[in-house]
């Protein structure tokens, strides 16, 4: 794998880190690949006071890099990795978020993604709030940032395995001083499977100093790690060693230490009497989603099956290797959420017959292999996950994906001959291996998999006569991302939730299921459109500072649901007060929940812009396949018959008596879809939105980002 | 009839809390029920009985994706 030639040093850059003040370093590092340029630039104090950081920075640089002409794979699409000012703090749990924006190759447009791993915190303490790299590289590279030499490097790449798994073991090695210091490095990494197909991942690294191995957690939505590897980068490395229990030089380390304090004991105290986030971590959902209908079975068409007990959360707890302290993907985090399991040998593929540590898995992997392609198999599930990992594939594209072709294999829409041999029904181990390795390789017919649902469901309708009604109904994707693995048909709240979000249907913008479905606390329009702002802000606002989402309500005072109730608790408001805290301390700026929102406010307009800027983002965008949002098959009417002939009759009024299925399918529809409609309309309204999804020219200025560029875009689409 | 989470519900004689939540299939280990706007605290469940026209409340406090 690495063919022991010297590099060839293509850039060298030398400067002075900048100390960081109250969270900030003002400084970004600017990298162009095809000019083998590296600077350093100014975070313009305007955008600071506008946009806070993280997400923020990442969306308005990357707006200023890109035309609306600018297509993924053009040189000037950038890669922008941020850090923001509540990044790198170790006294409060989830502070080591890097937050990564990019134009994506499903949707076209701007993308963002939260991800955990050591490298933006070391970013920071390098003296960078972020990267920015620009430009295409001829031959592969590696670009190293030493942050305590200031020395940063473009060097070719002298490997030939790019997967993730080997090669973040050899950087280690390579760039390590000696096994104590790989604790000291951290490596976003992708693999072939990012370079062959649209949902390219990014692999962030820590060293976990207990198990003696690189870890790793995932940027995966929306195919940034299809732009690394367009941009011929194999790694970026970086290295810092001195991190103190105040180097973001805060304002207030009491303040801090309040916050911190507070929640660590909540979670040591509450955890294993709540979710289990420190047994098992988010898989823990397997077994509610699965109770109360939602997970994912045969491509989003049923929201249960009697198999998935053999992937239920207890099964996971035998298999993840508990008590593990390297399993925080970031220093002092308590929620210590990133479970792995030792020692999985691998059945299939380059690697097969060795036994390696898998990172996960986490609820969407294994719903999505394991329920959405009805393979109810834990081994599956570990081999899946760690291939598509170490491909540097989206576990959620890649599933999501395999799902809608295995509907339309079974439907015969496409057939062994268009497959090249794969025998792709539901539950077929084997074939979906296969078919990860095929699209991996850029191979077969993992080729027209590899596309991702909407640009496969073109191939299928123009290329083999498919049914482009149907394709439209049974392909999970919106704005060309796949659906994230919840059903959502009995919640209209949540699909506004994945419709209405910025980059596509990802649930970290909103996750209102139970809130709406179960506990029914958000039942009018303007109930839900409240729900749907709001919580879609508060979640904006960890990208912001550079936070993980998981400690502000996957743990909850152990009183929270008696103090306040509704919506109320639902915000955990003693943790709002935490990170109000927490801003306050780090950046001395005093900071109450409702300036919280603001701040979200403004960078989810301008991402909202941005789309426009990028010829979509209105709303006929923003609606979701039927399959989302009500029963698109017969077969799918009867497994609920009870459920959807009650809400005929009661919720429609219509006499369903003597009526066919499809007779009562038909205006099941068209009621659920006038619904959606409805949403939409009381969602726009209180964000400040026309009738077409667009921000107002008004609301653009009361949040004080009207810029010229900006109102420019917004100017096109008023009527 | 009585309301649950604000929807109607057939009620049926010594309908305790611990039945009506099997009966709705809620197995979510977190959730906190009302009666009529009172705490029911889960070590009641098995004892407190639901009268008919009361409304309950049946609140998971689950944190999702």
């Amino acid at each position: 794998m690495f063919e022991g030639k010297s590099q060839k040093l293509l850039a060298s850059f030398d400067y002075k880190p900048k100390e960081i003040e109250k969270g900030y370093t003002d400084k970004r590092l600017y990298i162009n690949l095809s000019e083998n340029k590296i600077e350093s630039k100014s975070v313009d104090p305007q955008v600071k006071e506008k946009f806070t950081g993280g997400r923020g920075y990442g969306i308005w640089y990357l707006w200023d890099a890109v035309s609306s002409k600018t297509k993924w794979n053009d040189p000037e699409n950038e890669i922008l990795v941020c850090a923001g000012p509540l990044n790198g703090i170790t006294q409060y749990s989830g502070c080591g978020k890097a937050h990564i924006v990019s134009l994506s190759p499903e949707t076209g447009s701007v993308n963002d993604n939260n991800v955990g791993g050591y490298f933006a915190p070391f970013l920071k303490f390098s003296g960078w709030d972020l990267l920015e790299i620009q430009g295409k590289a001829k031959k592969d590279v590696i670009i190293f940032i030493d942050g305590n030499k200031g020395k940063i490097t473009i060097k070719e790449s002298p490997y030939t395995e790019i997967n993730t798994y080997h090669l973040t073991e050899s950087l280690s090695e390579e760039y390590a001083n000696d096994d104590k210091d790989k604790k000291n490095i951290s490596i976003i990494s992708a693999g072939i499977g990012a370079q062959n197909t649209n949902f390219g991942i990014l692999n962030i690294s820590w060293y976990d100093n207990h198990r003696k191995k690189v870890r790793i957690k995932q940027a995966g939505r929306g195919g940034t790690g299809t732009v690394f590897r367009d941009k011929k980068i194999v790694a970026v490395v970086i290295k810092y060693q001195g991190i103190s229990a105040n180097s973001n030089n805060v304002a207030n380390l009491e303040l801090v230490s309040k916050a911190g304090h507070r929640l660590t004991k909540e979670i040591l105290s509450l955890d294993h009497l709540q979710n289990g986030m420190r047994e098992t971590g988010t898989v823990n959902l397997l077994d509610h989603m699965q109770n109360y209908n939602c997970l994912p079975v045969h491509n989003y068409k049923f929201g249960s099956h009697p198999a998935a007990l053999k992937i239920k959360n207890k099964v996971w707890h035998q298999r993840v290797t508990q008590n593990q302290a390297g399993d925080s993907c970031w220093m002092g985090c308590a929620m210590r959420c990133a479970h792995a399991v030792d020692d999985f040998e691998l059945s299939t593929g380059p690697l097969k017959g060795e036994k390696v540590l898998v990172d996960g898995p986490e609820y969407e992997t294994t719903a999505g292999f394991g329920g959405n392609c009805g393979c109810f198999d834990p081994d599956l599930v570990l081999e899946a996950n760690f291939y598509c990992d170490n491909y540097g594939m989206d576990t959620i594209g890649v599933s999501t994906t395999i799902a809608f072709l295995m509907e339309c294999y079974e439907n015969n829409i496409i057939n062994k001959e268009i497959t090249g041999g794969l025998e792709l029904n539901f539950g077929n181990i084997r074939a979906v291996l296969e078919l990860i390795h095929q699209m991996a390789e850029g191979k077969g017919f993992g080729k027209i998999a590899g596309l991702g649902v909407r640009q496969a469901k073109k191939v299928l309708i123009e290329k083999y006569g498919a049914d482009a009604k149907f394709l439209q109904d049974i392909g999970m994707e919106c704005k060309g991302m796949e659906f994230s693995e919840y059903v959502t048909k009995e919640s209209l709240a949540q699909q506004g939730g994945y419709g209405m979000a910025n980059k596509g249907p990802q649930h970290d913008e909103n996750w209102l299921i139970f809130m709406d479905q179960v506990n029914n606390q958000i039942p009018t329009f303007k109930d839900k459109a409240g729900a749907i702002n709001y919580f879609s802000l508060f979640r904006t606002w960890f990208s912001l500072v550079g936070l993980c989402k998981l400690p502000w309500n996957d743990i909850e005072p152990e009183d929270n649901k008696q103090k306040y109730h509704g919506m109320e608790a639902a915000k955990v408001p003693e943790h709002v007060e935490n990170y109000c805290w927490l801003f306050e301390g780090v950046t001395d700026k005093h900071i109450t929940p409702e300036e919280l929102i603001l701040q979200s406010e403004r960078v989810h307009n301008l991402q909202r812009i941005f789309n426009l800027k990028m010829g979509f983002g209105t709303r006929k965008h923003d609606i979701v396949p039927y399959r989302a949002v009500g029963p698109v098959t017969v077969e799918e009417y009867e497994s609920r018959k009870e459920l959807y002939d009650q809400q005929l009759k009661e919720i429609i009024k219509f006499d369903a008596k003597g009526k066919t299925t499809e007779e009562k399918m038909k205006v099941l529809r068209v009621y659920r879809e006038e619904q959606y409609q409805k949403l939409c309309d009381a969602v726009y309204n209180r964000r400040g939105w026309d009738s077409n999804g667009v921000p107002t020219l008004e609301n653009i200025k009361k949040l004080k980002i009207d810029f010229p560029e900006v109102l420019e875009v917004v100017k096109k689409y008023q009527s | 009839m009585i309301k649950v989470n604000g929807r109607d519900r057939e009620w049926e004689e010594n309908l305790t809390v611990e039945f009506l939540l099997k009966k709705c299939k809620y197995t979510f280990p977190l959730i906190m029920v009302k009666v009529n706007g009172k705490y029911v605290p889960k070590e009641k469940y098995k004892d407190t009985l639901i009268m008919n026209n009361d409304d309950v409340q049946v609140i998971h406090s689950i944190a999702g994706g």
